[in-house]
């Protein structure tokens, strides 16, 4: 069985400049009720991997507005003008990743893997730096994983075991983040023992999960989305 | 209805005929999104949205969204019968694999060669690709959705892109306001002109050397 623990306790040991994944696409998904205690916990300086910075003041939009990353691996931060402005003068170091490279990266990483080759990039400026390999006549880039010491993933479903449910579009990025964290946080609108999750229903195996904590704040990115 | 909106259908609608009934299609936000409204009656098409699934259904009615189903621009829409949820790895594996058939998106710049020029102004506009890269590279054919010239009036369809590239020689269709275009090995070939202008016209907006074909349709 995994810990159940309150949101204060499971951000306990995320510490100033921690590497942290939030799952989410433009706030669907985000762990609102863990992002919350976070802030509130005071962490700064973080490494923050996320799909994408949502809008500002919503979910994972809030680590940038309230100054908590240090550094930002995502694909796209057009939707929160506040990571466009810290990036411009200098204030959080922003790397952007193609989607799908992101996906993967971070996949390869959880699989144990040693990196992964894709076509997605050549020729652009995402190959600066990278080594290309040219095999069966097309060219791809070696893109490393990537992994963190923490991963918040919001389900609809958790049981005892760790075993998730995620809803719909709000699955995106929490399937391969909770394979790639050291610590996965989830915080889950209903927590079951074991058996009250069918496990065909089951969308992230409870091996890669560590702690569960109650969500208290709605999934509120519709009703903040401008 | 305004002049701009008319051209922004007629570019719709004109891509919606090139997609055959059963297609894999991911539409690019804004323009592109238009595509989805002009399909021929009779045809279906399935939306892919790569946040994490296919069937894609029209935008959600007020008091009805469900925080769990949003498209690629985070608004809240349905999913159709026949449609499937899937998380990321899974999404990009439908777009990089090559099972989308179809990508439209809207472009900053195009070349002679079908590269692309859509997601950053160095400096000015940087807010990331998102998943254009992965759709250009993975997708079996990429349409571009476009006016044919930017708000200054100079072409965007140039000889060679000034901008970032989004990936090359990927593009193979160019819809504009004014042209149909292929992206061939040997050039771009103007296969069509709007119904309100001349091969002149069009010339003397595209800085690339265009070779207008044998037959030349309207539209």
């Amino acid at each position: 069985m995994k810990p159940v623990v309150t949101a204060e306790k499971a951000v306990e040991d995320i510490k100033d400049g921690a590497s942290l994944m939030v799952s989410g696409f433009m706030g669907c998904g985000n762990a609102f009720t863990l992002i919350d205690a976070l802030i509130k916990k005071g962490t700064k300086g973080l490494d923050l991997i996320t799909s994408d910075t949502a809008y500002p003041n919503v979910g994972v939009g809030r680590l940038i507005c309230e100054c908590r990353a240090a550094t930002l691996t995502a694909s796209h931060i057009g939707t929160n003008p506040v990571s466009g402005q810290k990036m411009n003068c200098g204030e959080l170091k922003v790397t952007l990743v193609p989607q799908g490279t992101f996906a993967e990266r971070i996949r390869a990483k959880g699989a144990g893997l040693g990196g992964v080759l894709t076509p997605t990039g050549v020729g652009t400026e995402v190959e600066k730096g990278k080594q290309k390999l040219h095999l069966n006549g097309r060219d791809y880039l070696l893109e490393m994983p990537l992994g963190a010491d923490f991963a918040f993933i919001r389900a609809e479903v958790a049981d005892k075991y760790g075993n998730c449910f995620l809803p719909g579009s709000s699955k995106n990025m929490a399937v391969v983040m909770a394979m790639a964290a050291d610590h996965v946080i989830v915080e889950a609108e209903k927590i079951v023992e074991p058996g009250g999750l069918d496990p065909e229903r089951v969308t992230i195996p409870g091996a890669f999960v560590s702690a569960i904590v109650q969500a208290v704040l709605p999934v509120s990115n519709l009703q903040l989305n401008p | 209805m305004d002049p701009k909106e008319l051209k922004r259908i007629r570019i719709a609608r004109r891509i919606a005929q090139e997609l055959p009934d059963g297609a894999l299609v991911n539409l690019g936000i804004g323009m592109p999104t238009l595509v989805g409204n002009h399909i021929p009656q009779g045809r279906t098409i399935i939306l892919q949205s790569e946040n994490g699934f296919t069937g894609l259904g029209p935008a959600a009615e007020k008091g009805k969204e469900n925080p769990a189903i949003v498209n690629a621009g985070g608004q809240p829409v349905t999913i159709v019968p026949g449609g499937a949820f899937f998380d990321s790895a899974m999404s990009f594996a439908i777009i990089r694999g090559g099972h989308v058939d179809y990508t439209v998106l809207g472009a900053l710049e195009v070349d002679m060669a079908g590269n692309l020029a859509s997601y950053m102004i160095p400096g000015k506009m940087v807010p990331g690709m998102g998943g254009a890269m992965d759709l250009v590279a993975g997708a079996r054919n990429v349409i571009i959705a476009m006016e044919h010239v930017n708000k200054n009036g100079a072409p965007k369809i140039l000889k060679k892109c000034t901008l970032p590239l989004t990936a090359v020689g990927e593009v193979d269709l160019i819809v504009t306001d004014m042209a149909f275009i292929r992206v061939t090995k040997k050039g771009l070939v103007l296969e069509e002109i709007a119904e309100d202008t001349t091969v002149e016209e069009v010339v003397k907006a595209t800085e690339a050397p265009l070779h207008v074909a044998g037959k030349l349709g309207r539209f």
